[in-house]
C-alpha cells in the first residue's frame, strides 16, 4: 500500500512521520514536494506538521493554496484516507477539506506537552481499531492549535459524528475540548496532537500502544493485516 | 566603527599603503574581539583540544565528534548578548540562527539546541522581566519554527545582568562520517551565496558585540528569518547529498568580511568577489555595508562551474537566492571588486588573524576578604524557608520555558527536559546525553572553583542519565578584558577549566569567548557556561515512579561550602562565604559508582545535587513523583555542620539515588567497592517532605503545596507581576 507523505516549504515532521510509516508499520511510504503531482494509484495521503511557509500570514493558509492541494482534494472526494497532523490539519482547514479554524492558543504561547485524547468516533479510517471513549496519551506542540467553530457548527459535528478526537482535558481553549475532526464522509481527518511522536515506547512515557492503533486502523481499513 | 590608532598604523605598514574605506570596514569587522578573539586566543591554546573521537578538519565551525558505526555528532556553543539586551526576540532568535549554521556548515543535520539564558532581578525589575519573556519567545519561534528541538538549558537572575542578557545557545548535529564536508577548494572554483538577501541589518554587529554596552544601537542587531532558515537546512543538506559543496561557511559576525577572509585562509587560497553580484534587499547598498553586512539566514559555498547548475536547481526549488559572487584564485588574496572597481585589495592571513595581545592580569582586590561570613540572623521555621526557595526564580520549575519550546520533534527526545540531563536517541543505537551549566555565583567568589564547579555539574547531569562525558562546549564570557583584575578571572577559569579536562580526560570540541559583558553599573559577574556531552552505549537511565519505601541514597560528601549559594544570596541576601570545590580524585570515583550502578540496572531513579543543596533536590525527587520522603540530617555524610548548613550546601560530587528495598544491598555493596563516601539518608513515602535531625524535626512541608509553589511561581512571575 503506497502512502503519500507531502512535503511543503517549511514541513518539519516529514522525516518523523515517513521514519513511523516505513520503519515501524512497514509501509511503502514517499514524499511528494507540494509541487509535483500525486499519483493516481495512492492508497493513503499524510499532511505531516511543521511551519509551512514559516505560518506567515496565518499557519497553513499559503500551502493551502499549493498546487498539491488540489490533487488532494481529488482524492479526499474519491475517499481515499487522508490525514493532517498539526500544521497539516490547519492546511486541510485552510484548503476548506475540514471544517472549523484553528486559532492561537488561549495561553497565547507555543504549547509543547504531554496530554490525552478521547476517541469520539471510531469509524474513520484512522481510529476504526479503538473503543469509543478510548483514551490515548500523546503530545501537543502548537502555537495555534485553538480549534474554534461557531454553535450551529458545532452542533452540526456533533450530528454528523465528524468530532474526532477531543482533549480530556483543556488544553488551549478549543470549542468543547475538540482536538480533531473529519469530513463528512469520514475519510480526511485533521488532528492537532502528533501520533508520530507518541508509537515509540522509547520517546512515549507513558503507553505507545493506542496512538499506534491511529496507524494500525489504517493499515485495518487497506486490508493489510498487522 | 573604526580601528584604534595602533590597529590602523599595524595595518597600513603590514598593507604597505593607506587603506581603503571598504578596506578599514573589513578589517575593523574581523579585527574585532567577537571576530578575532584577540584578547583570549593565546590562553585558549592550553584546554585540551585532541581526543581519540575527536575529528579535526579544516575550516570546521563545530566541534566533531566520532560516536561510532560511522557516524558523528557535531556541536558549537554561541551566545548573543548584546543584540538580546537591546531587542531579546530578534537578538535570542538570531543567536539560534547562528549556531545551527554553524552546524551545518560540517554537512550535518541540526537535532537538538540548548539555551542559557541570564538575566538581572526579574522579581524586582519589570524591564528583566520583559527581557525574559521576549528572549524566550524568541528561541521559540525560531527552534520551533525550524522543527530542531530545543531540548535543554538553563535559567538564571542575578543583580549582576540588570540592564543586560545572557543568551547562550549551543547546538548539536548528527551525520554520517561520509558526508562531513571536506573543506577544499580547486582552480575555478566559484564562490556562491547562497540563502536570505543581505540588508542593513546588523551592521556592525560584531564590533557592537566587543565594546560596553553603552548605546542601544538596533541597526547592529539582526532580523530573524527562521522558515528561510529552515529552506537553507534543507538545500544544504540535499546540496551535500549530491556532493555539490567544495567547501562552506556560514555568515555570522563580521558578515562576508569574515567569512570570504576565514575561508580563504583556512584553505590558503585567495577569493575575488563582485558586491554588485550579491543579492541585496535594498538596491543602494555600498560596498563597506554588503561586506560587513550581518543579515542573517545566508551561507557560503565553494563549488565547481559544473556542480554550479545543479545547486542553482536545489536553490530554485527553495526559493532561495543562489549568487555567484566570485571565484577561488591562488594568491592569498582577498579582492572586492564593485563592478570593475577594486574597493579592497587584502592578503587573507593578515585580515584573518588579528596580532593577538597579553594583556596584564591582576588577583582583584574584593577576592581578599569574600570568603568571610558575616553574622546570620538564626531561622526558626526550615519549612517557610524551604517554601520560599522552592518560589525563588533561581529555583522555580523552568516548565513555563522548556514548556514553550518544542522538545519532541525530530522523535529522538527520550529523557524529556525538566530533569539533569536531556537524552537523544542516535540512529546506530546509542544515545546522546547533553548539559549546558553555570554558575556566576560561585564563579565571582572564587573564578577558580567556580568554572570546575560548573564543568563539573554538568558530567554529573549526563551521568545521571548513565552517560560518560566525551566532550565539553566552554562558553566564556566576562567583563572589560582591558581590566587587569577582570582579565584574571578570565585566566583562572580557564585554569580551571583545563586542569578538570585534563584530569578527566574529556576534550574541549568547541567554544567561544564573549567579552565586554559590561553596561554603565559595570561588568557581569564572571560567566563560563560549560556544556557536556555524554555518550551512552546501551540503555539511558530513564527516570522511573518514586514510590512508598523506596530508600534514599546520598553519594558524596556534604561540606561547609555556601559561597554563592541560593541559601547565602537568596535568603540572607549575602555574597560571599566558602564556594564549592571539586575534589578531582572523588569526583572520579564519585561518577564511576554512579555508573556502576546505573549499568547494573539497579537504581530506580538518579538526581544531581546542585542548586539550593540538599533539601531543593530531594524536594525535586518528591516533587515529580507526587511522594513524601523523611530524611535524617544527622546521617548526612561529611563534615560535622549545623543543620542549615547541611541541608543547603552546595558542595559538588554528590548525587541522590533511588532505590527499591530489594536493590539496596546489591548497590550498596557497589558503592563500597568504589570506595565512595555514601549513606541511606530517608525513605520514601507518605504525602510530606520531612527533614529531622536525631529526633528534631526540622521540616515538615505537604508535596502538593511545595509542588504547587515551584510549579507555578516562574509563570506567575512573569506573567502577573
Amino acid at each position: 500500500m503506497k502512502v503519500a507523505v507531502i512535503v511543503f516549504p517549511g514541513s518539519n515532521c516529514d522525516r518523523d512521520m515517513y521514519h513511523v510509516l516505513t520503519d515501524v508499520f512497514n509501509l511503502d511510504a514517499q514524499y511528494y514536494w507540494h509541487e509535483k503531482e500525486l499519483p493516481k494509484n495512492i492508497d493513503a495521503v499524510i499532511l505531516p506538521g511543521g511551519f509551512s511557509y514559516g505560518d506567515r500570514l496565518r499557519a497553513g493558509v499559503i500551502a493551502a493554496h499549493s498546487p498539491i492541494i488540489k490533487d488532494v482534494q481529488k482524492i479526499a472526494e474519491k475517499g481515499i484516507p487522508v490525514l493532517g497532523v498539526c500544521n497539516g490539519f490547519q492546511i486541510l482547514v485552510e484548503s476548506g477539506l475540514l471544517p472549523g479554524v484553528l486559532l492561537k492558543n488561549e495561553s497565547l504561547n507555543f504549547m509543547c506537552k504531554w496530554t490525552n485524547l478521547i476517541v469520539e468516533n471510531n469509524e474513520t479510517p484512522f481510529t476504526n481499531q479503538f473503543e469509543l471513549n478510548a483514551k490515548i496519551p500523546i503530545p501537543i506542540a502548537n502555537g495555534e492549535g485553538r480549534y474554534y467553530v461557531d454553535d450551529d457548527t458545532l452542533k452540526k459535528l456533533k450530528k454528523k459524528s465528524q468530532i474526532v478526537f477531543r482533549y480530556s482535558e483543556i488544553v488551549n481553549g478549543s470549542s468543547n475540548r475538540i482536538a480533531g475532526v473529519c469530513n463528512e464522509d469520514g475519510n480526511v481527518v485533521g488532528m492537532m496532537p502528533h501520533p508520530e511522536r507518541a508509537v515509540e515506547s522509547e520517546i512515549n512515557p507513558v503507553d505507545n500502544k493506542p496512538s499506534s492503533l491511529i496507524f494500525e486502523s489504517l493499515l485495518a481499513k487497506m486490508g493489510v493485516g498487522n | 566603527m573604526s580601528l584604534g590608532e595602533q590597529e590602523l598604523s599595524e595595518l597600513k605598514s603590514k598593507i604597505g599603503r593607506d587603506p581603503t574605506s571598504t578596506e578599514l570596514q573589513i578589517v575593523a569587522a574581523e579585527w574585532s574581539e567577537h571576530c578575532s578573539y584577540k584578547s583570549s586566543k593565546r590562553h585558549l591554546k592550553m584546554l585540551p583540544m585532541k581526543g581519540p573521537l575527536i575529528i579535526n578538519e579544516k575550516g570546521y565551525d563545530s566541534g566533531v565528534l566520532d560516536v561510532g558505526d560511522g557516524y558523528v555528532v557535531t556541536a558549537h556553543i554561541e551566545s548573543h548578548n548584546h543584540p538580546s539586551a537591546v531587542e531579546p526576540y530578534g537578538g535570542a532568535a538570531t543567536g539560534v540562527g547562528g549556531v545551527i549554521r554553524d552546524i551545518l556548515s560540517a554537512g550535518t543535520r541540526p537535532i537538538a539546541i540548548f539555551d542559557g539564558l541570564r538575566f538581572g532581578d526579574i522579581e524586582k525589575d519589570p524591564h528583566a522581566r520583559w527581557l525574559f519573556k521576549n528572549a524566550v519567545t524568541g528561541i521559540a519561534d525560531y527552534g520551533n519554527c525550524l522543527g530542531i528541538p530545543t531540548i535543554g538549558g538553563e535559567v538564571e537572575f542575578d543583580e549582576c545582568y540588570q540592564n543586560y542578557a545572557l543568551v547562550d545557545v549551543a547546538a548539536l548535529g548528527f551525520g554520517k562520517k561520509e558526508n562531513l564536508i571536506k573543506n577544499h577548494a580547486k582552480k575555478g572554483d566559484l564562490v556562491v551565496l547562497m540563502g536570505g538577501s543581505t540588508g542593513r541589518d546588523g551592521i556592525g554587529g560584531s564590533q557592537f558585540a566587543s565594546d560596553s554596552l553603552e548605546s542601544e544601537d538596533r541597526s547592529a542587531v539582526q532580523i530573524p528569518d527562521p522558515f528561510i532558515e529552515k529552506l537553507i537546512i534543507e538545500a544544504v543538506l540535499e546540496a551535500r547529498n549530491d556532493k555539490l559543496i567544495h567547501a562552506m561557511k556560514d555568515l555570522g559576525g563580521g558578515g562576508l568580511s569574515c567569512a570570504i577572509s576565514e575561508t580563504a585562509d583556512a584553505l590558503e587560497i585567495g577569493i575575488e568577489m563582485d558586491v554588485d553580484k550579491v543579492h541585496t534587499r535594498e538596491s543602494d547598498m555600498n560596498p563597506e555595508e554588503i561586506m560587513i553586512s550581518e543579515s542573517q539566514e545566508r551561507m557560503l559555498i565553494i563549488t565547481s562551474e559544473t556542480k554550479l547548475k545543479k545547486l542553482e536547481k536545489i536553490c530554485k526549488k527553495f526559493g532561495i537566492g543562489c549568487s555567484v559572487i566570485g571565484h577561488v584564485k591562488f594568491d592569498n588574496q582577498m579582492h572586492i571588486k564593485k563592478s570593475k572597481k577594486t574597493v579592497a585589495n587584502l592578503p587573507t592571513d593578515v585580515v584573518a588573524n588579528a596580532t593577538l595581545l597579553d594583556l596584564p592580569s591582576t588577583k582583584p582586590a574584593y577576592l581578599k576578604t569574600i570568603e568571610t561570613e558575616k553574622k546570620f540572623k538564626s531561622i526558626s521555621d526550615y519549612s517557610k524557608i524551604l517554601i520560599k526557595l522552592l518560589a525563588s526564580p533561581n529555583i522555580a520549575s523552568r516548565i513555563w520555558v522548556y514548556g514553550q519550546y518544542d522538545h519532541e520533534v525530530g522523535i529522538r527526545t527520550v529523557v524529556k527536559p525538566g530533569g539533569d540531563a536531556s537524552v537523544l536517541r542516535l540512529d546506530n543505537g546509542r544515545y546522546l546525553s547533553a548539559k549546558i551549566d553555570g554558575n556566576p555565583k560561585q564563579c565571582y567568589i572564587n573564578p577558580r572553583e567556580g568554572a570546575i564547579g560548573c564543568f563539573e555539574e554538568a558530567c554529573r547531569n549526563v551521568v545521571c542519565t548513565g552517560a560518560k562525558p566525551i566532550g565539553m562546549l566552554d562558553h566564556l564570557q566576562f567583563g572589560n578584558p582591558n581590566d587587569p583584575e577582570i582579565f584574571w578571572t578570565f585566566l583562572e577559569s580557564l585554569k580551571g577549566l583545563t586542569d578538570f579536562a585534563q584530569y578527566f580526560e574529556i576534550p574541549c570540541v568547541g567554544g567561544k569567548v564573549s567579552l565586554y559583558n559590561e553596561t554603565p553599573a559595570g561588568p557581569i559577574k564572571p560567566t563560563p557556561v560549560i556544556g557536556v556531552l555524554g555518550l551512552i552505549d546501551k540503555q539511558p537511565s530513564i527516570p522511573q515512579k518514586v514510590s512508598q519505601d523506596d530508600c534514599l541514597i546520598i553519594v558524596g560528601d556534604t561540606k561547609d561550602e555556601l559561597g554563592g549559594s541560593e541559601f547565602f544570596e537568596y535568603v540572607h541576601k549575602f555574597v560571599g562565604g566558602k564556594c564549592p570545590a571539586v575534589n578531582f580524585e572523588n569526583s572520579k570515583k564519585n561518577m564511576k559508582s554512579v555508573l556502576n550502578i546505573i549499568k547494573n540496572n539497579l537504581a530506580k531513579s538518579v538526581h544531581d545535587c546542585s542548586k539550593g543543596g540538599l533539601v531543593i533536590a530531594v524536594s525535586e525527587l518528591c516533587m515529580t513523583n507526587q511522594v513524601g520522603c523523611k530524611v535524617s540530617l544527622e546521617k548526612v555524610p561529611g563534615e560535622k555542620l549545623a543543620v542549615d548548613r547541611i541541608l543547603f550546601s552546595e558542595s559538588h560530587s554528590r548525587y541522590l539515588l533511588v532505590f527499591e528495598k530489594k536493590h539496596l544491598k546489591q548497590a550498596e555493596s557497589l558503592l563500597k567497592k568504589g570506595n565512595v563516601s555514601f549513606k541511606q539518608i530517608g525513605q520514601f513515602g507518605g504525602d510530606k517532605i520531612q527533614f529531622t535531625n536525631g529526633a528534631q524535626p526540622v521540616i515538615n512541608l505537604g508535596v502538593d503545596k511545595a509542588q504547587k509553589t515551584w510549579s507555578n511561581s516562574l509563570r506567575d512571575l512573569v506573567l502577573n507581576s
